[in-house]
This record gives structure tokens, C-alpha cells and sequence, in this order.
């Protein structure tokens, strides 16, 4: 169970875009007519994505009438899972799995760095560069371990170089691309590893 | 070793490129109108043949578990729902399946699909794998246009539509209930088994559910038969698997081996050994994060398969396997998955939701020398209280590892605890008072 809390300065509207309403409509179509109650998590993201990265409660309510289903069903599935953010997060939001894999591998180092470069604090909007970072459990890359999510690319094969080369792109605004830091293909096993840029091992 | 014929994952690195395409020429999609012609009985058992058991942890038959799905329809559709929310520390095999295989999933599904007589397939993706998403909704949208899937898929006169739904980074949605719950746009909270999906899943309706993996092979052991299947790996234990290994290595790597074979071939082979050398290793965990790990001792002769791996506590799982070597801190490794745990239970059974935090915060205390001897028997009592008490496997999945750090590393443990203080502080606050949270400052 996630503990979130619900950021405490709420806008009073929420509607869908257009555009948004119009993919609505799609993803209603995918589930059996009296089930509609399932686009409840389809819809949340759509509300996330238009309201940079973030869900207030009129889009909860919002959702809830345009599926007729309770507020308090959607409230529950907004605090339910951790990937809807209750409250505003940065433009580049960062994610840093931290669980054992990751953990062998150096991720505390990864830790430390963004409490030194965006903010001490977890889940705080860094004054520079609009960034937040947060500690996240097993993100599913574990072979490419350490690894951090920014927005929603994986940054992965990381050290400590290469992870602040890519927290000061953000900062600057100009992110660097996803993807291996070690220049290995997808999974594969490497013939040479490199640590900070030196051969090891 | 896996001989390179015999790799059903041909493009897991992606050098072949994942369009459909591609994929034709790697022999998806041939003969999938005859393999559905020759009828769901034939399906059935080709894959009981197979002796294919489910590859997302429990290592189910899945060829039994088709077959209980009912024989006719009835006045509710069947559904057939593919697990992708890959979510256990140390396992990322199906992320790579979904990326750069996503066709052989697709045509397993719709023979999955006509078998189980379901019209409609939803494939739960773990939100964090929004990339690997769309790179699967494009291969479907291929595959339509090839035909291969929609009204008459294939030109076998079944109608088939896959549609995927989005997790939010919930570990408990990959339990099948909860999955199904979160499916209907319900928190993932478990369901009571039974009755089992089979008979009454998503929307009520019979449903089953399979993992990724399991689903991704059956087209290849139906083309080239269930016995060539079954002849790889050991009795019971069959086919290829793919291993993901991470962690103290020196190339981790998911890599595509015949079951059965030993640990230590896999790790010296494909994953350039254990940091520092065979000696320097500490424990491996064998299955991802919810399976107990293995000593040293055990690692130097286990071969990987269900059977072997249940024999010496642990189990296959996943197949993520967590290199541990002895630079490392195994009390705080485990921690950290005690901490995992806590986060991510569901908090619908008091015994989880209460236990999965007080294993952390003994083993952080552990971690930190302030553990008193007591506080061993303690956490051993906690995981036995989780253990079978639980609607879901959660539990299970959460104890076991500590009971496999307390089976292997007792030693370890003990020289970290300290006795009980022989003269106590005094307090002057009721007792009914929680007294250790009164002495912490954050309470």
C-alpha cells in the first residue's frame, strides 16, 4: 500500500481536452458495455497527461460521473496504486528503483546524487530545472541494473558519471536520450564492462 | 547447452529486428490456421505433451489449466487475460519478450484464445512499461493488418481481438485475482480461491490467465511438436526458459537455456561469473525476490528447475536469479526485500499487512546492531504467523526469504544481535503505551 498525500492546493475544475475526450471514447470501447467501470485506469492517466503529470480530485470526480461509478471507487483506485501522483511532481520526475537488484549494483549512489543535485528531500520540485526525483520499487530491468525512469524512458546500465551527466541535461532542460549507458545492446551479455568510463573487470 | 536450433527466442537482444515481418521469416505465423484446424482437443494435448508448466512462478500445468476452462459457452463469454505485470526484483524476461518477440505472444494468444473459446484478450502491462506498450499495441496493429487477428484471424473462422490494459505499479496485480480486479477498475485486492478463474474471472466469466512467457511458447512447441519439448531439459522439468542474471556478475544478461541446467554453467557462461570469482560468492537468490536464497554451498552443484530447486527450499519462480557476492551486506539485501514487501502488500490480511513490516523493521534493526537475541525467535515466529495465513500467495512470497536468510545465515544474525540489556530503562508512562514508540523522536 502506497502512503500519498493529497497536495493540499486543488484546482476547483477538471475536464477532459477534446482530444482527450475522443481517445476516451476508444478505450470505453475496448471493455463489455455494462463494464465501463474498467476504464477507471485508462481515464486516471488520461487526466494524469493532461494535467502535467498529476490528478486532482475534481478529475476524480470528474471520471467518477463520466462513469457513473462512486467518487470514493475512483479515490480508492487513485491512492491505490503508486503511479498516479496526488500531487504536482516535477517536469522531469525521476524514479529511482532502489530494491535489491538494483541496491547490489550502486543505486544508493544514484540516491545520494539526486539528493545532491535536484533536492535533499524526495518528491520535492527541485528550484532549478523543475525536477523531482523519488525512491520507487523493482521497475522491471533488473539485468540492467542500476536504472532510473524519467518521465517514461528508462535510463539504464548507469554509474555515477553517466548519472550525473544525465541529472544535469535535465537540469538544463535538455534531456539526454534513454536507454544503456555502457553502449550495450538491449539485454545482451557485454564482452567488456565499463565502470565510470574505466574497463573493469 | 542449449543447442541454437532449439532457442525459441530467437530475437531476445533484438539483432533481427522485431516487426512482423522479421518475425515471419523466424517462422511465426506459419501453419497457425492448420495448428487451430486440427481442433482444441489436439491443442491440449500437444501442450500436456509438452509437459509445459507456467512460467510466471507457480509452474502450473498448462495444458491442465486450459483444460479447465468449460467446454462450451455458455451464457457468459470466456475471456483470456495475459499477465505482463512483471514486477518480482530480479526477473525482466517478459519486458524483452514484449519489445522485441511481441509477435510470437500475439499468435500465442489467439491459439490460447481459440482453445479456451475466448473472443477477447486482455493483456495486463505493468504501468512502469509504457514503451514496451506501445511497441506491443504496434505489433498488434500488424498483425491486424495482416489479418492475422479480428474477425476470422488467420482465416481459422474464430474472431479474436487482443486489447491491452495498463497497470499503475502495483506488485499484487500480477497475483491473477488481483490482476482481474484491477482489470474491472477495482484496487488490486486478491480475490478467495476458489472458485478459480477458470470459472469465475473477469467480469464472473470463465478466464484464464497466463503469463507471458508461457503463452509466447506454445506456437513454437505446437509447429514443432510436444515431444521435441519435452525432450529438452529434465523429466517433468521441461523445454527453455529464459534466465535473467543479475546482480554481483560481470555481464549481467537474460539469456535462453535449456531447464535443468546447473547454476554455476549458467553464471560462469553467459554472465561472466560471479564478481571476484566463484569463491567470493555469498548466496544467490534463484527465482526473484519471493523465493529463499541458496547458500554457497548449494549454488556449486543446484541445477535450475522446479523440482531440484523445491528439493533444497527454494524454487524456480521466475527464474530472476540475484547473484549476491561477499562484498555485499546480505542482511541489508534482505532488508531491502522485507522493505519491498512491506510497501507493496495490498493490506487486506492483517497478517501480511502488519507482518511485512515488523520482518523490515527487525531485520533494519538487525542491519543496524540493535537487534537483541529474542528479536531472532521473533522474526522466525512472524514469518511462520504470515505463512498459509493469507487469501493470496503474497504471504508466502514475503516470509520465505526471510526464512531462507534465518535457514542459511543464522550465524550472520546472531554475531549482529546483542543480549538482552540486563538492567532495563525505566519509564514512567502507562503500559499500555507502545514504549518504543515513545522513544523515537518520529513516532
Amino acid at each position: 500500500m502506497s502512503l500519498k498525500k493529497v497536495h493540499s492546493d486543488q484546482p476547483k475544475e477538471f475536464k477532459f481536452s477534446d482530444e482527450n475526450l475522443k481517445k476516451a471514447t476508444d478505450i470505453l470501447k475496448m471493455y463489455p458495455e455494462k463494464n465501463k467501470k474498467s476504464a477507471v485506469m485508462p481515464f486516471l492517466y488520461l487526466a494524469q497527461r493532461q494535467n502535467s503529470n498529476w490528478i486532482p480530485l475534481a478529475a476524480m470526480k470528474y471520471i467518477a460521473k463520466l462513469l457513473s461509478m462512486p467518487y470514493i471507487s475512483v479515490y480508492e483506485v487513485a491512492t491505490f496504486y503508486t503511479m498516479y501522483n496526488l500531487a504536482p511532481v516535477g517536469k522531469h520526475f525521476i524514479q529511482v528503483c532502489t530494491t535489491t537488484p538494483c541496491l547490489i549494483r550502486g543505486a544508493d549512489k544514484i540516491v545520494s546524487l539526486c539528493k545532491e543535485k535536484i533536492s535533499p528531500n524526495e518528491n520535492e520540485i527541485s528550484t532549478k530545472g523543475s525536477c523531482s526525483w523519488m525512491e520507487v520499487e523493482c521497475l522491471g530491468a533488473c539485468v540492467s541494473a542500476p536504472m532510473i525512469q524519467i518521465n517514461d524512458d528508462y535510463y539504464e546500465d548507469l554509474d555515477e558519471k553517466s548519472t550525473k551527466e544525465i541529472l544535469d541535461s535535465l537540469i538544463k532542460d535538455k534531456p539526454l536520450k534513454p536507454g544503456s549507458y555502457r553502449g550495450r545492446k538491449n539485454t545482451a551479455p557485454e564482452k567488456q564492462q565499463k565502470v565510470n568510463g574505466e574497463n573493469h573487470a | 547447452m542449449l543447442k541454437p536450433e532449439n532457442k525459441i527466442f530467437k530475437n531476445l537482444y533484438n539483432d533481427h529486428g522485431w516487426e512482423i515481418d522479421n518475425a515471419i521469416k523466424r517462422d511465426d505465423w506459419k501453419d497457425t490456421k492448420n495448428i487451430i484446424s486440427k481442433g482444441r482437443e489436439w491443442i491440449i494435448n500437444e501442450v500436456k505433451t509438452s509437459e509445459l508448466r507456467g512460467r510466471g512462478g507457480a509452474g502450473f500445468s498448462t495444458g491442465l489449466k486450459w483444460s479447465f476452462a468449460p467446454k462450451e459457452v455458455g451464457s457468459r463469454p470466456h475471456y483470456l487475460v495475459i499477465n505482463a505485470d512483471e514486477s518480482e526484483p530480479g526477473t525482466c524476461k517478459d519486458r524483452d519478450i514484449l519489445r522485441f518477440e511481441p509477435q510470437k505472444l500475439i499468435e500465442g494468444c489467439l491459439i490460447a484464445g481459440y482453445t479456451v473459446n475466448a473472443h477477447v484478450c486482455y493483456i495486463y502491462i505493468r504501468g512502469e512499461y509504457l514503451n514496451e506498450g506501445k511497441r506491443l499495441q504496434e505489433a498488434i496493429d500488424q498483425a491486424y493488418e495482416k489479418n492475422f487477428l479480428g474477425k476470422n484471424s488467420c482465416g481459422s473462422g474464430w474472431d479474436f481481438d487482443i486489447y491491452i490494459h495498463y497497470g499503475a505499479g502495483a506488485y499484487i496485480c500480477g497475483e491473477e485475482t488481483a490482476l482481474l480486479e484491477s482489470i474491472e477498475g477495482n484496487k488490486g485486492q486478491p480475490r478467495l480461491k476458489p472458485p478459480f478463474p477458470a470459472l469465475v474471472g473477469l467480469y464472473g466469466c470463465p478466464t484464464i490467465v497466463n503469463n507471458v512467457e508461457t503463452i509466447a511458447v506454445v506456437p513454437t512447441i505446437l509447429r514443432r511438436g510436444g515431444k521435441w519439448f519435452a525432450s529438452l531439459g529434465r523429466p517433468k522439468n521441461t523445454g527453455t526458459k529464459i534466465f535473467c542474471i543479475s546482480g554481483n556478475v560481470n555481464n549481467p544478461c537474460n539469456v535462453e537455456e535449456e531447464m535443468g541446467i546447473s547454476l554455476k554453467e549458467l553464471i560462469e557462461k553467459h554472465a561472466g561469473g560471479v564478481i571476484g570469482g566463484w569463491e567470493n560468492l555469498q548466496a544467490v537468490i534463484p527465482g526473484g525476490s519471493s523465493m529463499p536464497l541458496l547458500s554457497k554451498k548449494i549454488c556449486d552443484t543446484i541445477t535450475m528447475d522446479f523440482d531440484s530447486l523445491i528439493e533444497n527450499k527454494s524454487g524456480l519462480g521466475t527464474a530472476g536469479i540475484v547473484v549476491i557476492n561477499k562484498d555485499q551486506d546480505i542482511i541489508a539485501c534482505m532488508a531491502r526485500i522485507a522493505r519491498f514487501y512491506k510497501h507493496e502488500s495490498c493490506g487486506q490480511c492483517t497478517p501480511c499487512r502488519e507482518g511485512a513490516g515488523w520482518m523490515w523493521r527487525i531485520l533494519d534493526r538487525v542491519e543496524k546492531r540493535k537487534a537483541t537475541f529474542s528479536d531472532i525467535d521473533l522474526l522466525s515466529d512472524v514469518t511462520k504467523q504470515i505463512e498459509g495465513h493469507t487469501i493470496c500467495a503474497f504471504g508466502e512470497g514475503s516470509a520465505w526469504p526471510v526464512q531462507g536468510l534465518l535457514r542459511h545465515f543464522r550465524k550472520e544474525i546472531e554475531s549482529r544481535c546483542r543480549e538482552e540489556p540486563l538492567i532495563k530503562k525505566k519509564t514512567n508512562n502507562p503500559y499500555l503505551v507502545d514504549q518504543h514508540l515513545l522513544e523515537n523522536k518520529n513516532a
